[in-house]
């Protein structure tokens, strides 16, 4: 017996190159931690590559792993930091992909950083020539590591009893055209959407600072437009002033700014990278500002599903960040988004504890330990006329925002968001009556429009509009899964 | 001018039946009402008055109606709201919150600018009905 064991001995540590699964990174007898860090990776080997060593090459590649035996291990406590594949599951339906489950050991981590957190999982492995595509589906974060960050700035809680606004649906919507407006006319846009009953309007992902419209001049106009029409509703409005810029030193200046004038929301977008978003959701804290992020580039990583990430793992990284509003689908409108996937990241949002849920592709349960919530924000083709549905699938802590629906609203862009406020506040209405409004949510509008003559004109124009394509992203259904 | 605070400010006036079916519903989610009323709606006025205390043994939404029309007869020129409190743990907030009654004029509010420098301006919102002094307001 000794001597088998030396056998393996020699052969682990024998210089060259030997598989992953032998180097220790295929752990099937292995218990997770509860201080572990656990990946779901979805993983399509090469031809000739056993899904095992697949899985633990991902492993191998995103801890200590190099691609030959290196002595220097020795060195190490190196059983604690290899991370550890300990199963390996077929995706009914797509043959040839597996999903991977792999824990890492807490000490991995720098504490607080989404960039290490990032440049460990994945760093590197996206690349790994023996497997045609890599996926990483989800993430359980412990509560131990989600302690290490500060989270939302504020939170749906702070937020609400700051604009003082409450069980409904937030409503906003986008300037358009995104490029070309004057700093005026833009202004223009937010003033008559807010005094027509929007709570926000917003800046787009690329209104940053271009030749037809500077950011300072774009700043003072819109905060001209918010106050005025604070005045004449007697409401707290807002508009998300972008001030995503190419060095934090011009972010800060522009976010100073946006406070100064008296803003009561900021945005940043994603494009940013997660450094410097964490920098900002610390100067939000400590300046009272609310922060939107848009999630402006997700799409190139997150949309396909045999390769990229998960939008499930990007919204649980923001939730770590610290962004108060996050853009996380609309089920309805223009943009991606499968009604159970979307319904997930609701909750992964929203809630303190959300429990594994394969049917919506969450495959870890997931407890915040009171880290505050996120708001969701609906975004893209959406209209007045879907109220209904809206709320039916999203509830009210969600910012709905209708760009298109209000300002291109045939009677001006007050009287779209006259339409939207009118909709929404009938719905909420109807619901808490105990109303069904899946099914009765067109009578319900109809009645509504029967005084109201912009929501009449709204669901005229806008009626036969949807967006009925298949979904890229799906979750598939495993079988019943533990961990 | 039409003061828009409030979850069903866009809607034409709630009746009785309709504020009752509001307090149906937050009481089977076991939140507690509460009334208050102030004569100054300036947006950043938190801090209305309060009909008593939080009514948080009432279960009968015809008892919370009694008190409403209490506050009413009391406070006729005044804006009263009603809002529903939820004490679970992740929220401990205002759940629903919607004006129930409105002065008869609402004069609105004035936008004081204050210019400095660099084209900044400081601005404040003035509610007309504050220049009267509190108590005086709204009569007719």
């Amino acid at each position: 017996m000794a001597v088998t064991d030396e056998a393996r001995h020699d052969s682990r540590w024998a210089a060259g190159v030997i598989p992953y699964k032998e180097m220790g990174y295929w752990r099937p007898d292995y218990e997770p931690k509860d201080t572990d860090i656990l990946c779901a990776f979805r993983i399509t080997p090469q031809p000739g590559v056993e899904p095992e060593e697949a899985a633990a090459a991902v492993a191998g590649e995103s801890s200590t792993a190099t691609w030959t035996v290196v002595w220097t291990d020795r060195l190490t406590a190196y059983e604690d930091y290899q991370a550890k594949a300990y199963r390996v599951m077929e995706v009914p339906g797509s043959p040839g992909q597996y999903i991977a489950f792999i824990a890492y050991d807490l000490d991995l981590f720098e504490e607080g950083s989404i960039a290490n957190l990032a440049s460990s999982i994945i760093g590197n492995v996206f690349g790994f020539k023996a497997l045609k595509a890599l996926r990483l589906e989800d993430m359980r974060i412990p509560t131990h590591y989600v302690k290490t960050f500060q989270g939302p700035p504020h939170g749906i809680v702070m937020e609400r009893e700051h604009l003082n606004k409450y069980g409904r649906p937030l409503l906003g919507a986008t300037v358009k055209p995104k490029l070309g407006l004057s700093a005026r006319n833009y202004g223009r846009v937010v003033y008559e959407a807010l005094r027509g009953g929007l709570d926000f309007v917003k800046d787009d992902e690329n209104t940053n600072s271009q030749p037809f419209m500077r950011w300072r001049d774009r700043y003072l106009f819109c905060m001209d437009a918010v106050n005025r029409a604070m005045a004449e509703t007697g409401e707290v409005k807002g508009h998300y002033l972008n001030v995503t810029a190419a060095t934090m030193e011009d972010m800060y200046e522009r976010a100073e700014f946006a406070k100064q004038l008296g803003s009561v929301i900021i945005m940043v977008d994603l494009t940013c990278g997660y450094t410097a978003l964490q920098s900002m959701a610390r100067w939000a804290r400590r300046n009272g500002v609310i922060l939107h992020l848009h999630r402006a580039s997700h799409s190139t990583f997150t949309r396909q599903k045999a390769h990229g990430i998960s939008f499930r793992v990007l919204a649980k990284w923001c939730r770590l960040i610290g962004v108060d509003h996050l853009h996380a689908g609309t089920v309805v409108g223009k943009l991606e988004g499968d009604p159970a996937n979307v319904s997930g990241y609701y909750d992964i949002l929203r809630l303190d504890r959300i429990p594994a849920d394969p049917a919506r592709g969450i495959y870890f349960d997931q407890e915040w330990a009171s880290m505050p919530g996120v708001m969701p924000v609906a975004s893209g083709g959406i209209h007045a006329g879907q109220m209904h549905q809206l709320v039916s699938l999203l509830g009210e802590d969600v910012v709905l925002q209708f760009g298109g629906g209000t300002i291109g609203h045939p009677m001006g862009i007050a009287a779209g968001a006259t339409a939207n406020r009118v909709a929404v506040e009938a719905m909420i209405q109807a619901r808490n009556e105990g109303r069904d409004i899946w099914v009765e949510g067109p009578e319900i509008l109809e009645r509504a429009a029967r005084w109201c003559l912009p929501l009449r004109q709204a669901l005229d124009v806008w009626r036969d509009v949807t967006y009925d394509f298949e979904s890229t992203d799906t979750p598939d259904v495993l079988v019943t899964l533990t961990y | 001018m039409h003061l828009t605070q409030g979850t069903f400010s866009y809607l034409p006036p709630l009746t009785d039946e309709e504020i009752a079916a509001q307090v149906r519903y937050c009481l089977t989610r076991g939140w507690s009402l509460n009334l208050e009323f102030t004569d100054d709606p300036h947006p950043r006025n938190v801090y209305w008055e309060m009909w008593g205390l939080p009514m948080f043994d009432l279960q009968d939404p015809a008892a919370v109606l009694h008190e409403l029309q209490r506050c009413r007869q009391a406070h006729p020129d005044k804006y009263i709201k009603l809002s529903a409190f939820d004490r679970s743990k992740g929220r401990q907030t205002t759940t629903l919150s919607f004006i129930v009654q409105r002065p008869p004029e609402e004069p609105g509010f004035r936008l004081d600018r204050l210019e400095y420098a660099d084209r900044q301006i400081k601005y404040t919102i003035y509610p007309y009905a504050t220049d009267e002094p509190a108590g005086k307001r709204y009569r007719h």
